[in-house]
């Protein structure tokens, strides 16, 4: 399911707009938020293991070439197929050949990212292959007919009531029932029929291990493995940057990943795949799509270390209160502010102005990014190469051209003491400036703080 | 095949070489690791158990599932006896396989493949009994790296508590996919 494309500004006000449901959204997300707080501080080390972390992670993205690899060799020792994909295009060509090859035409699909970068559902239906997403979340996304609007919960902009109807109308449940256990349950038993007849499982990847050429799927509900182990068939699909030096790498990033995204100390499974089961196929495809492009972006470059967590959306206060579908990507919140425009900067300008750079994300995030700042940087280059909205820039061409002029400023303070006292609504006017619209201005003063102390000084000789 | 041009992107595009730190010498925790692992393994949503001998494995996993009929317990029998359930495996009610090692800071425990009999088998059971010998803890995931090696066999995975899920309003619900209960018996 892929995204329309309105501007983040403009979708988020739609989203405000029911204020109940906005408040519920950011509770949510908030809940989730002091879970991970509470559970952080359990671990005595939890600080030296984010900056081990990211450490690891700087090191590997500095030898990415020779891990990758190393990471292939060894795959390919276990008896495993690895291919190469330079973006979503040939990704999709590669699993649809895959895929053809065996005659495979139920597939069964745990989470991955990078598919839904890729559009990959809508591109295998296309060729009348069935795929069903077997996480819950994005079962009752892909339901609706529509992309997960978070990374680690697909689901968490829809009320149960919702969830009802919907499972009502697909899986036949009661009407009106709501009742999450019920609802599960209903789900499980919908998808155990998937899972025992697919002829194909797709999976994402965690962690893959450059020693071992063995990789790490962790869930909570154990989709990905009931899919992978019963299908004969297992295609693993893994961005450039999931490639970590060695096994005991993982204590570092498994003590952090679920801790981070959820509050839990770990996922319910943490499966690492080594070689395909007798009798069936492992394939790993391993996908570029601009990130090697973002690894020359000195500024962006540790955007690559994300482990996909989603702890900076769960703290964020623009994320909480506009939605993850009002960010059109895939990866939505601040870290997605971040990768998208590196794939089209135009598409994706908006969001790094989407933040009010309060720096909660980099606070929380478990390998140190610091997205705040990329933000900030992707402002600059963004305005630079001229993807800046139009009133923005005009406004901000303006306040140059006045605070680089001191008689200009001063005379600008004048013109705005005196218009604001006769129509007090000016600098708030909604169509003007939209900054206005939620907001009041203190009183007016008299006189600027300069005027003020000359008259001061005046009077004190 | 986009290998080559990926790859001399990443050459053209990646930093100077920046130095591995040093390997993570971890903080532990004071609890005792029987105390500390129970509670994980609780807070997971499972069950544990202490046995004074794996004599009472087969009275636990009565007493815990007393309307089960189809149990396969891997432990108490030599692997190849429930064969004949596996071509079924998706009617199993409870499956007793023995774990190789346990986590104090999470409930986690890890299985070889070999330990699994099959794949899909922690998976698919309805329920999960895991036995584990009380001298097979460890404080937490850098020691269980230290410990065993996880990727020696085709496969390998961590098991922490029952499958769950949140994702209807982040109410959360035990048995989503895998299995609905997992009592740990500690021998």
């Amino acid at each position: 399911m892929s995204f329309t494309h309105t501007s983040h500004p403009k979708a988020a006000a739609e989203f405000v707009q029911n204020t109940n449901r906005m408040n519920w959204h950011d509770e949510a997300l908030w809940f989730i938020r002091t879970k991970r707080d509470r559970i952080a501080q359990t671990v005595p080390d939890w600080e030296l293991l984010r900056q081990q972390a990211s450490e690891i992670k700087a090191h590997t993205l500095s030898k990415l070439d020779t891990y990758l690899q190393q990471f292939e060799e060894n795959a390919i020792a276990n008896g495993v197929t690895v291919h190469w994909a330079a973006d979503a295009a040939e990704h999709n060509a590669i699993v649809l050949k895959l895929l053809q090859k065996v005659g495979a035409t139920k597939i069964v699909k745990s989470k991955s990212m990078l598919t839904e970068e890729c559009h990959l559902n809508p591109f295998l239906e296309k060729q009348g292959i069935e795929v069903v997403d077997t996480d819950l979340g994005e079962r009752i996304v892909q339901l609706r007919n529509e992309p997960p609007s978070h990374i680690v919960l697909p689901a968490i902009h829809i009320k149960k009531e919702e969830v009802g109807q919907l499972f009502h109308e697909h899986l036949g449940t009661k009407k009106g029932s709501a009742d999450p256990q019920y609802l599960t349950n209903a789900a499980r038993e919908h998808l155990r029929q998937k899972f025992l007849a697919a002829d194909a499982a797709i999976t994402g990847v965690n962690f893959a291990v450059a020693e071992t050429g063995g990789f790490v799927v962790c869930t909570n509900e154990g989709n990905a493995d009931l899919g992978a182990h019963l299908a004969k068939l297992h295609i693993a699909c893994m961005g450039i940057e999931k490639v970590i030096p060695q096994t005991k790498d993982l204590g570092v990033f498994l003590r952090l990943l679920a801790r981070s995204a959820t509050g839990q100390a770990i996922t319910t499974y943490s499966s690492h795949f080594v070689k395909p089961a007798p009798g069936a196929e492992m394939h790993i495809v391993i996908v570029d799509n601009g990130r090697s492009t973002q690894l020359g972006r000195e500024d962006f470059r540790n955007s690559l270390k994300c482990i996909r967590c989603g702890a900076c959306m769960n703290t964020c206060p623009v994320y909480r209160r506009s939605g993850g579908h009002s960010y059109h990507n895939a990866v939505a919140g601040p870290i997605g502010a971040i990768l998208a425009p590196n794939i089209d900067m135009k598409e994706y300008a908006d969001l790094p102005f989407a933040s009010t750079l309060c720096g909660s994300c980099t606070d929380v995030c478990p390998v140190k990014i610091d997205i705040h700042n990329q933000l900030y940087k992707w402002r600059q280059v963004l305005t630079r190469e001229g993807h800046a909205p139009a009133a923005k820039k005009a406004g901000m061409k303006m306040m140059a051209s006045v605070l680089a002029s001191p008689k200009k400023f001063s005379f600008s303070g004048k013109m705005a003491r005196r218009m604001l006292r006769w129509f007090p609504k000016l600098a708030v006017n909604g169509t003007l400036n939209p900054w206005g619209r939620q907001r009041e201005l203190p009183k007016v003063p008299d006189q600027s703080f300069r005027e003020w102390y000359k008259q001061h000084k005046k009077e004190t000789k | 095949m986009s290998r080559q041009s990926i790859l001399e992107a990443i050459r053209k595009n990646k930093p100077e070489t920046i130095a591995a730190p040093a390997p993570y010498s971890s903080v532990k925790s004071d609890t005792d690791t029987i105390t500390a692992f129970r509670t994980s393994v609780e807070r997971a949503g499972g069950t544990v158990q202490q046995l004074s001998s794996r004599n009472e494995i087969a009275a636990a996993v009565q007493q815990h599932y007393p309307q089960a009929s189809i149990v396969a317990d891997f432990v108490h029998h030599p692997s190849n006896s429930h064969q004949n359930l596996l071509h079924d495996a998706a009617s199993i009610e409870v499956t007793v396989l023995e774990g190789q090692l346990g986590v104090a800071e999470n409930g986690a425990i890890f299985l070889h493949e070999s330990d699994c009999v099959n794949r899909a088998l922690p998976f698919i059971t309805h329920n999960l009994v895991l036995v584990l010998d009380k001298s097979k803890l460890v404080h937490d995931m850098h020691d269980a790296y230290a410990t065993i090696d996880t990727m020696k066999e085709g496969f390998g995975v961590f098991i922490a508590g029952p499958s769950k899920t949140a994702d209807i309003e982040q109410s959360l619900v035990i048995g989503a996919h895998g299995a609905k209960s997992l009592l740990v018996l500690l021998a």
